[in-house]
């Protein structure tokens, strides 16, 4: 009688935990990075949580995607590295397609463009053409299209100082270390919106170097085409404008 | 992954041009840092509480904080200042190069003076009563007898010291210095290869050390010469007299 009542239960329970282990399959984690210095696109907050615009892509994807995601923070020095030897799935870190970057990793498509600034302190005169930069000491932060840029084409013209971070790239553009910073508009946009960019504003024409923003992913890895599905998806449905409106008043798609 | 020797031959000569930054930064930090270290090590063991406390509080701070905070106070920390930017002080310290040295300088001074004090005080008690007793000045005994003894005794701990200050020496990358890992960063921010890279300026960190190393060990036999002679001085005596052995 209680041998008989103990294998029901017993059946019971190895049957709920079989009937269960296909339903948490369907919940994949992706595990996603971010770099975390990046205002205001992904940044830490005072209680030490990332926020920011790619934060709240990744989390209207997930949803979209109806995965479960893991949001990490890694320096951006070591982001693609990291990518490689599977310590997480995914950049969402406002990362431009690049050759280089696509002869090691795969991307989706983008989720926003990006151009190129130059910020220099108010009433300074910058003539932001390879003769008005002449002896100039211009920053970029490293391993970015900005750092490369100046590298690429403003080598020999101007002192080329690069940064681990954006943030200590502003702290030397206001300690006056750097004539000019060559910088992606829309964080520099956030800045100088900012107490400490009070004095800054931009200079010249921006430089539309056809950068487009995507995610990426390790190479044949499938995520890459569910990424494109969900980016397509929010667009179409409105949360991305939802998301771009929170952050600025014009659109960065 | 695949390993591709070729790109390490391609950047060597960049990786070339940041391991002289990188000796640059070390040796004048290093001269700099000995010539601190020297008199704050007198200071230190001074009888007199009053002249001991500022050494101490000295090192106390720079052995106690880690070399990166102490790089960050003064490239960003002392920019944040207007009256450091309007004083003759912002020449060097708007230049990454002279923040770095001056960085590094302070903090090997730190560590060498606590080496030194520790061999100042290793001396044997003899050696100063018998300068006492040949009626030296003080400043005198401190020229012949404790400094060049100190030195002698020092010698390994501070080649030690030295290369630890190579290795710190990286962190003047975090200030925009394209000095060996500066370089070896902003190689791999464009070809990705961060293995090769790495390996290769890892290699010539480590050729740098060995030359430290092989450099330290010849001015030890150099400085510490006397106790090669002995066991020969001893030996020969014998020859003459068995009695005059030890």
């Amino acid at each position: 009688m209680t041998m008989r009542k103990l294998i029901a239960t017993l059946s019971l329970a190895v049957g709920g935990l079989l009937s269960a282990l296909p339903a948490q399959a369907d919940t994949e984690t992706i595990r996603i990075a971010t770099e975390g210095a990046y205002a205001p696109f992904n940044m830490i907050d005072e209680s030490g949580e990332l926020k920011g615009f790619d934060v709240d892509i990744a989390n209207a994807l997930c949803a979209q995607m109806k995965a479960d995601c893991e949001l990490v923070a890694q320096d951006w020095d070591g982001i693609i590295p990291g990518l490689m030897t599977r310590k997480y799935d995914a950049i969402i870190a406002s990362m431009s397609i690049t050759d280089e970057r696509l002869r090691v990793v795969d991307f989706s498509d983008r989720y926003y463009s990006n151009v190129l600034a130059f910020v220099a302190a108010k009433g300074q005169e910058l003539d932001t053409s390879e003769a008005g930069l002449k002896g100039k000491v211009v920053g970029a932060q490293r391993a970015t299209i900005a750092g490369q840029y100046l590298e690429d084409n403003l080598a020999d013209v101007v002192g080329v100082k690069l940064y681990d971070t954006q943030d200590n790239a502003y702290l030397d553009l206001a300690a006056g270390r750097l004539d000019a910073l060559l910088s992606d508009k829309f964080p520099a946009y956030d800045w100088l919106q900012s107490e400490a960019g009070e004095g800054f504003e931009f200079k010249g024409e921006d430089i539309d170097i056809n950068d487009e923003i995507a995610i990426a992913v390790r190479k044949g890895d499938p995520l890459k085409d569910k990424f494109s599905e969900a980016i397509k998806a929010i667009v179409e449905n409105g949360t991305y404008k939802e998301i771009n409106d929170k952050y600025f008043p014009f659109s960065i798609y | 992954m695949s390993w591709d020797w070729s790109i390490i031959w391609q950047y060597l000569p960049r990786l070339l041009d940041g391991a002289l930054l990188t000796l640059e930064l070390v040796a004048i930090s290093g001269l700099i840092g000995i010539a601190l270290a020297v008199p704050l090590a007198l200071l230190r063991v001074s009888p007199n509480p009053w002249v001991r406390a500022l050494p101490f509080a000295y090192i106390f701070f720079f052995r106690g904080t880690p070399l990166l905070v102490q790089i960050f106070l003064i490239y960003y920390g002392a920019s944040q200042f207007e009256a450091v930017k309007q004083s003759v002080l912002w020449n060097l310290l708007s230049e990454p190069y002279w923040c770095a040295i001056i960085a590094f300088s302070m903090n090997t001074a730190a560590y060498s003076a606590e080496l030194i004090r520790g061999a100042i005080q290793a001396i044997p008690r003899g050696e100063i009563e018998a300068a006492e007793a040949l009626g030296m000045s003080k400043p005198l005994q401190v020229r012949r007898i404790v400094l060049p003894r100190a030195f002698g005794i020092v010698l390994p701990a501070y080649g030690n010291e030295l290369i630890l200050m190579l290795k710190g020496s990286s962190l003047a990358s975090t200030i925009t210095l394209l000095d060996l890992t500066g370089m070896a960063r902003t190689i791999i921010a464009r070809t990705y290869t961060p293995l090769e890279i790495f390996f290769a300026a890892g290699m010539i960190y480590l050729l740098i050390s060995a030359c430290f190393i092989g450099g330290f060990r010849l001015l030890e036999r150099r400085l510490n010469r006397y106790q090669h002679y002995r066991h020969h001085i001893a030996h020969e005596m014998t020859e003459v007299d068995p009695r005059l052995q030890d």
